[in-house]
């Protein structure tokens, strides 16, 4: 029995442009895009009247928690957090309990996203056993299944030769390796970034060049080694010019930023409030503009979550003691549309075909939305106003440092492989 | 909304000189023979102390006491905060006693606000990771009042001689001296100094030596010493407390350079021989002892001035 949906009166936005379109889904994938189309007897008829019709969100930078977690997230809530949010595609990062670093593991994990089935789950892994940073993970067992993304994320790999090493191994099986960029003996004990709050509120601080040193480090690894990195949440001024020399200068690398770090300051932290405590920390006014400028002149390939559920009574700690991370799927979109000066269309190629390019998921999302393609969109009411109510969220935990923040845009449907696991701002799974 | 004392900032400078002048009162109150008044009878006091500090949870219970409250002590080294209990759980428990002031001392910076969201009892923040101490802050402004009479805060030069990086009474003390309008300099090597000063209106020197022999305009009117944590040199932020003392020490000769009148003050526990010598710490113009009786006027102050009922002092005295 083939099922139809069809998601009538809004503008199909992708990487060809803004046009009038209904698009006419059969079977999970697009057969028709175009004007004013006849929905077949029997359709499910989607309104997108006032919506913009883009391909699904693609989310680098996504954790699910599972397993090891489940009391702050599993992979059916975050990925029910994920629809909502308007992405179909997330990556799940590999810093689970166990880790991710092994074929095993990937296995588990995959099979988790496809009984969710609320949108594709792919999995990261690790680049070393454990997130250890002493031994290489086996990559190409992970690689074999599909894993196409490799970080430790929430460490940076520390030694400048396994790091090396390990970038020559991936460029043997086309794979990514993505840094979380810290070095730990400068920040050792830091809790938020090091500055004029930091040391107002006695808060032992993380500095920016913590971060820079280990993004000049591997561009400089790549360029020994000819090897792609990704660099993951860059949060400061400086190593968004690094990355922006290095592009100039042809060198094979990619970067992403996070949501907060263009709406959010070390000022927050003045709250002494841990919903505030993230890693890489908020940072100043400055790098917040420059993380702007970046998202803007295409030196920052993607805006990724970070998601990173906490239950509450882990997150409720004093401010040096609570875990670093911050909710982010279902607020990535709103904030994108209500904080940056960008057209729609480049809001969209951030959250969408960008990434998806960069994840090594192009086959499946990001659009084009041209029939043949796999049925994986967003429809995005970019007017609407809300506000954001922690109890609201679908993810399972509530640290949200958005509570109450008034934003301007919101996902209206989800089609997820053909059917439409969002209607109306509601899960339908 | 409950009032609090979390920090001099929110205090402002009003609130410390409306203190400075109630903690007058109280002192009036130690001097007599029976140093107790009934101003805070029925009111209860919990001293949530999980870090340890037997002189400041004993001033301020011996403060809470000279008014009349009933004083809780919590104790975390004999309490549910060793099986693992929560500090959430911890204060709504608390807070389901009925209770109307928590006197908090905590490890770490910033749990006196964090605990404010739990409770609607008032919060006193005995001291909260490196940030703040204000009752120090303000028991050393009154002291520096009283052994400085006919003194104005704005007239006066105030050294701060040590870590201040990781000292919760320099915070404070910069505060409440910067808003009394007093001069102050940061006396430290640039490894005890926090990553930034911006906005704290302090003076910075790597040379003691130089500091305290000034004279004329740049003379010290006083010399607070801060205490020394011995791991700092394990932490390369000192090679050796032998080479702190040489540099930054108040020995005998540094304090034989201060100007005559100028006092010495430490907010305790001393280590003598490392940040303040023996000689200096005993000698005439140490105030250490004086900070200490004042720290319970300056406490019974803030505990009246949080939960009183308002009216004068010297009416609920009667």
């Amino acid at each position: 029995m083939s099922t139809t949906l069809v998601l009538k009166g809004g503008d199909v936005v992708d990487q060809a442009g803004r046009r009038r379109a209904d698009v006419v889904v059969v079977d999970g994938m697009i057969a028709a895009v175009g004007p004013d189309l006849d929905a077949p007897t029997g359709a499910q008829v989607l309104d997108a009247a006032g919506c913009l019709v883009s391909p699904g969100l693609v989310d680098l930078h996504t954790h699910l928690r599972e397993p090891g977690k489940e009391e702050a997230e599993t992979v059916e809530t975050g990925s029910r957090a994920a629809a909502l949010g308007g992405f179909t595609a997330v990556l799940a990062m590999p810093n689970t309990t166990p880790a991710i670093d092994s074929a095993a593991m990937v296995r588990e994990v995959i099979e988790l996203g496809r009984r969710a089935s609320l949108c594709d789950v792919y999995v990261s892994g690790a680049i070393t056993v454990g997130r250890g940073g002493e031994r290489l993970a086996p990559l190409a067992e992970m690689a074999a299944l599909g894993v196409r993304f490799f970080t430790d994320d929430g460490n940076g790999v520390q030694d400048t030769r396994l790091m090396r090493r390990a970038l020559e191994y991936a460029s043997g099986l086309g794979v990514t390796l993505a840094q979380h960029c810290e070095d730990d003996a400068l920040c050792a004990g830091g809790v938020m970034h090091e500055g004029e709050w930091s040391s107002r509120l006695g808060l032992a601080g993380q500095p920016s060049e913590a971060e820079e040193l280990m993004v000049l480090r591997d561009l400089a690894l790549s360029r020994l080694t000819g090897a792609r990195v990704h660099f993951q949440h860059l949060s400061t001024r400086r190593s968004v010019a690094l990355v922006r020399e290095a592009r100039a200068a042809g060198l094979p690398v990619s970067c992403e930023a996070t949501p907060h770090h263009f709406t959010l300051t070390h000022a927050e932290c003045a709250s002494y409030d841990p919903v505030f405590k993230v890693n890489p920390p908020l940072r100043t006014d400055a790098d917040v503009a420059a993380v702007k400028v970046g998202l803007g002149d295409g030196t920052i390939d993607a805006i990724a979550t970070d998601h990173a559920p906490h239950a509450p009574h882990t997150k409720e700690l004093p401010f040096d003691q609570a875990p670093p991370g911050m909710l982010g799927l279902e607020t990535a979109l709103a904030l994108a549309l209500t904080e940056l000066t960008l057209p729609v269309e480049e809001v969209l190629a951030l959250l969408s075909w960008r990434p998806a390019m960069v994840g090594g998921m192009a086959e499946r999302h990001g659009g084009p939305v041209t029939p043949g393609r796999a049925a994986n969109l967003a429809v995005v009411d970019p007017a609407h106003e809300w506000v954001v109510d922690p109890n609201a969220l679908a993810s399972k935990a509530r640290n949200t440092p958005y509570a109450g923040r008034r934003l301007r845009g919101r996902v209206r449907h989800t089609v997820f492989g053909g059917v439409a696991v969002v209607v109306d701002a509601e899960a339908q799974r | 909304m409950s009032r609090h004392l979390r920090s001099i900032e929110e205090l402002g400078v009003d609130g410390i000189r409306t203190l400075l002048d109630l903690a007058g009162h109280m002192a009036e109150v130690n001097r007599r023979s029976i140093p107790k008044v009934p101003a805070l009878r029925g009111k209860t006091v919990v001293s949530l102390f999980f870090e340890d500090s037997t002189r400041t949870r004993l001033s301020f219970e011996t403060a809470a006491k000279r008014l009349s409250a009933d004083v809780m002590t919590f104790s975390a080294s004999s309490s549910s905060a060793n099986k693992g209990e929560s500090l959430r759980d911890t204060v709504e428990t608390l807070d389901a006693m009925g209770i109307d002031a928590v006197v908090v001392r905590h490890k770490s910076s910033g749990v006196p606000w964090q605990i404010a969201r739990w409770t609607d009892a008032s919060i006193v923040n005995a001291g909260d990771g490196w940030h703040a101490h204000p009752t120090q802050a303000l028991l050393d402004c009154y002291t520096i009042r009283d052994r400085l009479p006919g003194r104005r805060f704005d007239d006066l030069h105030v050294a701060i001689v040590g870590d201040v990086k990781h000292s919760r009474v320099a915070r404070s003390d910069v505060a409440a001296l910067r808003a009394l309008g007093a001069r102050v300099t940061v006396v430290a090597p640039p490894t005890l100094l926090p990553p930034s000063l911006d906005g704290w209106g302090v003076e910075v020197s790597h040379d003691l030596d130089a500091v305290v022999g000034a004279r004329g305009s740049d003379a010290l009117d006083v010399a607070y010493v801060l205490r020394m944590q011995l791991e700092r040199q394990e932490q390369a932020l000192v090679p050796t407390l032998r080479e702190y003392t040489s540099c930054f020490g108040l020995t005998p000769e540094r304090a034989a350079r201060l100007p005559d009148h100028a006092l010495v003050m430490h907010p305790g526990p001393m280590n003598r021989g490392v940040e303040i010598a023996p000689e200096v710490a005993d000698s005439p113009r140490s105030v250490v002892t004086a900070q200490v009786a004042n720290g319970v006027a300056v406490r019974m102050a803030v505990l009246y001035w949080l939960l009183g009922s308002g009216a004068d002092l010297a009416k609920e005295a009667e």
